[in-house]
């Protein structure tokens, strides 16, 4: 499965320094505009498990670095003391019954994978 | 027939004038002869249609039709139906036959009775404005087929406008049901955010998707909405709130109503002539008794920029189910596990979808989740209390839907920062969970220009009071494109 938490590496030019935005501002200001190397491109699809071929990579790249430059408007914004917005509605997880509600519908939902046997997905071995 | 509205479509039904059957053909039929030229739908399948149709006939005799059953309408798909292919316009779900309904879905066909034409094309997992991003090729707009029809809902608004429907579902996560609406002449309303069921309905950013109704009306999106709304237990945000019956307050006269004019929606940025038809529509408004007020939102301009970082954040979380392993594509060559998963993904991932997959990766991967996770986060509650700031003043607010009328096929694919602009005046709703909705106010060199009305939380029966009472007092939503 994708694992996003991982370390993405040393190459990054933007220093960690997430309570002190100007400290950021003026790293991306340093750096001029904040770029991606092709390697940073690779690295990021290997993490989202998407295979890339070298031209795509580099189609890429000039294509995030767009986004990104859009993006980076967000970082000249004080933001100190505001509470992060995860969600529309201020509401709490709703919490259930530890009890079975849905039926066994097992067999519909394998119909449609790529590959079972006997109850269970088939992938490549995972162990030797 | 066509033409009619979903109120006199359903007396018709009532009346024995026609039956479903006979209905659901006469769209049928529309459907094989245009959809070649439009590309609206990506999967038709009259036998499952009419088996429908019949049932409701039956339920029309018995004497327990309900307000829409037999009417015919076009699924977005997006929403899962049993039995039906659901793609999300992508290559990997080109051929997932959905072993089970949405709860739109669900309520549409076991409750109300309707009848499913077939699902209609969209950007691919509703990522996009123009519809191109499909893996089943690009909708073109009934009003000129070299333009878009805008998107992500793209295939639906294209279907209502060229009557291939009488309406249609759509999502909504950055602008998806109201931009097409506005570049199709259409009535698109994006509920506040949990009040319509995302059960069923395929995952792009969870905060922010929410399904909607597409029609000519807003009378006509008041009787759909009352179908799809309702508290769900499959869906962990849904509301549990009282029903509401968004036609009650249709016809409420608008004397006293204050509309709130953002100073940011009228600068610069959006083309002259459609500003000044959205200008005419509030002067409109003006005569029908409203009073305007100018409000401001300082943070709109962030709206792009964080919700570049949010939904592809929630996206590369949302689409990593798509492992090749389960359902959906996979690819027929790899030597391993972690090969199956990379090429599973890049052949059955298009350009757009796997771009927002890696900034999503890349801003929630560590050193990075602060700078730009957090304080996009911050910046949507920003966002968000401006409209709590400008709701003190005003009832409802006012601007353009899209900053132009309907692009040229290929104009803006090459460039996706080009592409995300379009959607600059309807992201901020999504961030704050608001209701907006799109309705047409006029034209522009022949192609339809939309009014945006944006509503405080729960306010959609206001919303589609004050866009009906226009309609009541214009004609703009009632022509029609030439496409025979």
């Amino acid at each position: 499965m994708l694992r996003l938490g991982g370390a993405v590496g040393k190459t990054f030019m933007i220093p960690y320094n997430a309570f002190h935005f100007k400290t950021l501002c003026a790293a991306i200001k340093s750096s001029d505009p904040m770029s991606l190397t092709l390697e940073q491109v690779k690295r990021i699809a290997h993490l989202a498990r998407i295979e890339i071929s070298d031209d795509e990579a580099l189609t890429t790249q000039g294509h995030l670095n767009g986004i990104f430059q859009l993006i980076e408007e967000m970082q000249a914004v004080d933001t100190r003391g505001v509470e992060p917005m995860a969600h529309a509605q201020d509401v709490s997880q709703r919490l259930r019954e530890d009890a079975v509600t849905e039926g066994d519908r097992r067999a519909a939902y394998q119909a449609v994978a790529p590959d079972t046997e006997a109850g269970l997905y088939l992938v490549p071995k995972v162990i030797e | 027939m066509i033409n009619k509205s979903l109120k006199q479509l359903s007396q018709a039904l009532a009346a024995k004038q026609i039956s479903s059957v006979e209905l659901s053909t006469l769209f049928l039929d529309r459907i094989e002869r245009l959809n070649p030229t439009l590309n609206a739908f990506v999967t038709v399948d009259r036998e499952k249609s009419l088996k429908m149709a019949l049932a409701a006939d039956a339920r029309i005799a018995a004497g327990t039709a309900g307000p829409l059953t037999g009417i015919p309408i076009a699924q977005k798909d997006i929403f899962c139906a049993e039995g039906w292919t659901t793609t999300c316009g992508s290559k990997m779900l080109a051929n997932f036959v959905s072993p089970y309904d949405a709860t739109v879905i669900h309520k549409m066909h076991a409750d109300a009775g309707m009848v499913s034409l077939g699902k209609t094309n969209m950007d691919e997992f509703a990522m996009g404005s123009s519809n191109e991003t499909s893996f089943f090729g690009p909708v073109r707009n009934p009003w000129d087929t070299s333009r878009v029809p805008g998107g992500s809902s793209g295939g639906s608004a294209a279907a209502v406008a060229a009557r291939l429907a009488p309406a249609a579902t759509g999502t909504d996560t950055g602008g998806s049901i109201r931009q097409p609406a506005a570049l199709c002449n259409l009535t698109g309303l994006k509920p506040t955010y949990g009040v319509v069921s995302r059960y069923g309905m395929i995952a792009f950013a969870s905060s922010l998707d929410q399904g909607g109704p597409m029609a000519a009306s807003a009378e006509d999106c008041a009787l759909l909405l009352n179908t799809m709304v309702g508290f769900d237990e499959r869906d962990s945000t849904s509301l549990d709130r009282p029903v509401e019956d968004y036609t009650r307050d249709l016809e409420k006269p608008l004397n006293g109503l204050r509309i709130g004019l953002p100073k940011e929606f009228f600068g610069e940025g959006c083309d002259a002539e459609v500003m000044a038809a959205v200008r005419a529509a509030i002067a409109e408004y003006e005569k029908l008794g409203a009073t305007t007020v100018e409000v401001s939102l300082p943070n709109s301009h962030l709206s792009v920029p964080a919700y570049y970082v949010i939904a592809p954040a929630e996206a590369s979380s949302n689409l990593s189910r798509f492992d090749g392993a389960r359902y959906g594509y996979r690819a027929p060559e790899y030597d391993n596990l972690e090969q199956m998963y990379e090429k599973t993904r890049a052949q059955g991932f298009g350009a757009e979808v796997k771009r927002r997959i890696m900034i999503g990766a890349y801003v929630l991967s560590h050193g990075y989740y602060d700078a730009y996770y957090l304080q996009a986060q911050r910046i949507r509650r920003l966002i968000a209390n401006d409209f709590v700031e400008a709701f003190k003043s005003c009832d409802v607010i006012m601007g353009p839907t899209s900053p132009s009328t309907a692009f040229k096929l290929g104009e803006k694919a090459a460039d996706p920062v080009q592409m995300y602009l379009s959607d600059i005046y309807t992201i901020a709703v999504n961030l704050a969970g608001l209701p907006g909705m799109s309705i047409p106010c006029g034209f522009v060199g022949g192609l339809p220009v939309g009014l945006q009305l944006i509503g405080d939380y729960f306010a959609e029966g206001q919303l589609l009071n004050v866009a009906h009472r226009y309609q009541q007092a214009t004609d703009w939503h009632q022509r029609r494109a030439a496409v025979e």
